[in-house]
């Protein structure tokens, strides 16, 4: 092999790139390979206003659909397929059952590394 | 024909994926066993690939025309075109790996009616893989969330630039769309140049279907079915933690897109895409011009066995002589 110490220099640099996070777990004590549980209300307050497996993927799309409908059209009530009214409000009605933000909503969103920017404006505790 | 097979093997991998995990549930092939098995081959193979490489003597460096050569002082040197101390040819290296130098230069010619030939830049080729390159490398270090936990602060960082047009949840990512019309734009470049699609081969649309396969899965996972990321996550953390988890509750589009990655890593050393570690073994590059001030021995050189002249003269002295040809020595 000609210019053999770049070579191996390249390939193993290559090799540990390739592997890194492999590396950077191992020397992390190999945690975060189990999803965080998430802390859930007491039954007694009551059903989600949608389906919990919906939620958990498409949370977002809810949020987003009562911001823009709640700021633009001033829609602020919902009645639900239960027939149940709630108020479209994060911090009123996500955050009265789901008081605890650091305890649910944070879990998943470190996680993932995902960061949203709901409370950039909004306040954390319901009541507020 | 050449498009429509390298169509088809990216349907049916498609179809594989479908079958094997949303009909067949085989989450553990798909989900760990085949990673494991193309990351193998990606490493092994490229490591493969280049010591071959390296194994191959240059002796010789390769000026090429496009800058002067270190000559007498009074001339000026073009330092980046034609260095002639390491640390320029590295300085050319650097601006050829992250800038693509050599596509820059890319020309087009072209017959205009009355037969005349003529020269002229063509840039888009340039744009478009640069465009590629550089969005598919910001993609794959968004990726990073889903192996290293706790997610790395860069990493975020990337992402919110990258999403910062803010449009929709999850943000649309700039570099996920740009990465798409870039493979799209190097499709058509195919497909519409008469004279690139004559020497297009299915090894040159396969790797291009395969990653439009890539990102659209990845785009759908994203913003259309999305799946559940803390089991995304799992599996990929799963995998690097040599602790293989199933993932209950992601889609099996995300096995299909996690299919098609193992396929373009199994893919790689074998094909054209090994131009990765190539440019970095191009002789025409990565060598100092010095060939008039150092002397390089070509490391081939053999002792041959020869026969000169005279020795031959003295073994067929007598037949030699006997025809009656004339000699050297009498």
């Amino acid at each position: 092999m000609y210019d053999g110490g770049k070579v191996v220099l390249g390939l193993a640099l290559f090799a540990a790139l390739c592997t890194s996070p492999m590396w950077v777990s191992a020397a992390r004590g190999g945690g975060g390979a189990e999803a965080p549980e998430l802390e859930l209300p007491p039954p007694a307050s009551g059903k989600c206003v949608r389906d919990g497996a919906w939620m958990r993927n498409s949370h977002m799309e809810l949020l987003n659909s009562w911001r823009d409908e709640v700021v633009r059209e001033g829609i602020r009530r919902e009645r639900l397929a239960d027939g149940r009214e709630i108020e479209r409000s994060l911090t009123q009605t996500c955050l009265g059952c789901h008081t605890d933000k650091t305890q649910f909503c944070d879990r998943c969103h470190d996680y993932v590394g995902v960061k949203p920017f709901c409370f950039d404006c909004h306040v954390d505790k319901a009541g507020g | 024909m050449k498009i429509v097979i390298s169509l088809a093997a990216v349907l049916a991998l498609f179809l594989l994926a479908w079958l094997g995990v949303g009909v067949l549930d085989l989450k553990t092939l798909f989900g760990t066993v085949l990673p494991y098995v193309a990351l193998a081959l990606f490493v092994g193979g490229v490591v493969y690939r280049v010591v071959r490489w390296a194994a191959v003597p240059v002796p010789f460096r390769i000026p090429t025309t496009c800058g002067q050569q270190r000559s007498l002082p009074w001339i000026k040197q073009s330092r980046l075109e034609n260095p002639h101390t390491g640390l320029e040819a590295f300085l050319r290296m650097v601006l050829e790996v992250l800038c693509f130098r050599s596509l820059l230069r890319n020309t087009k010619a072209e017959v205009r009616p009355g037969g005349r030939l003529i020269q002229g830049s063509s840039k888009w080729l340039w744009a478009g893989a640069l465009a590629f390159h550089w969005c598919f490398l910001v993609v794959l270090v968004r990726h990073l969330r889903f192996f290293i936990e706790p997610v790395p602060g860069c990493v975020q960082l990337v992402a919110s630039l990258d999403g910062f047009l803010q449009v929709g949840v999850p943000a649309m990512t700039v570099t996920s769309l740009v990465l798409f019309g870039a493979l799209l734009f190097l499709l058509l470049r195919r497909l519409v140049t008469a004279q690139v699609r004559y020497i297009s081969l299915p090894a040159d649309y396969f790797p291009l279907f395969l990653l439009l396969s890539i990102v659209a899965t990845g785009l759908l996972l994203r913003h259309v079915v999305r799946t559940d990321l803390s089991a995304v996550k799992e599996v990929a953390m799963g995998l690097v933690t040599f602790s293989p988890a199933t993932g209950e509750g992601a889609h099996w589009l995300f096995y299909a897109h996690l299919f098609f990655v193992s396929v373009l890593l199994a893919y790689f050393p074998f094909s054209k895409l090994m131009h990765m570690g190539g440019v970095f073994l191009s002789p025409t590059r990565n060598l100092a011009i010095n060939n008039r001030a150092a002397r390089h021995i070509n490391p081939w050189d053999y002792p041959v066995k020869v026969h000169t002249y005279e020795e031959y003269e003295e073994e067929f002295r007598e037949k030699l002589k006997t025809a009656g040809v004339p000699l050297e020595k009498e």
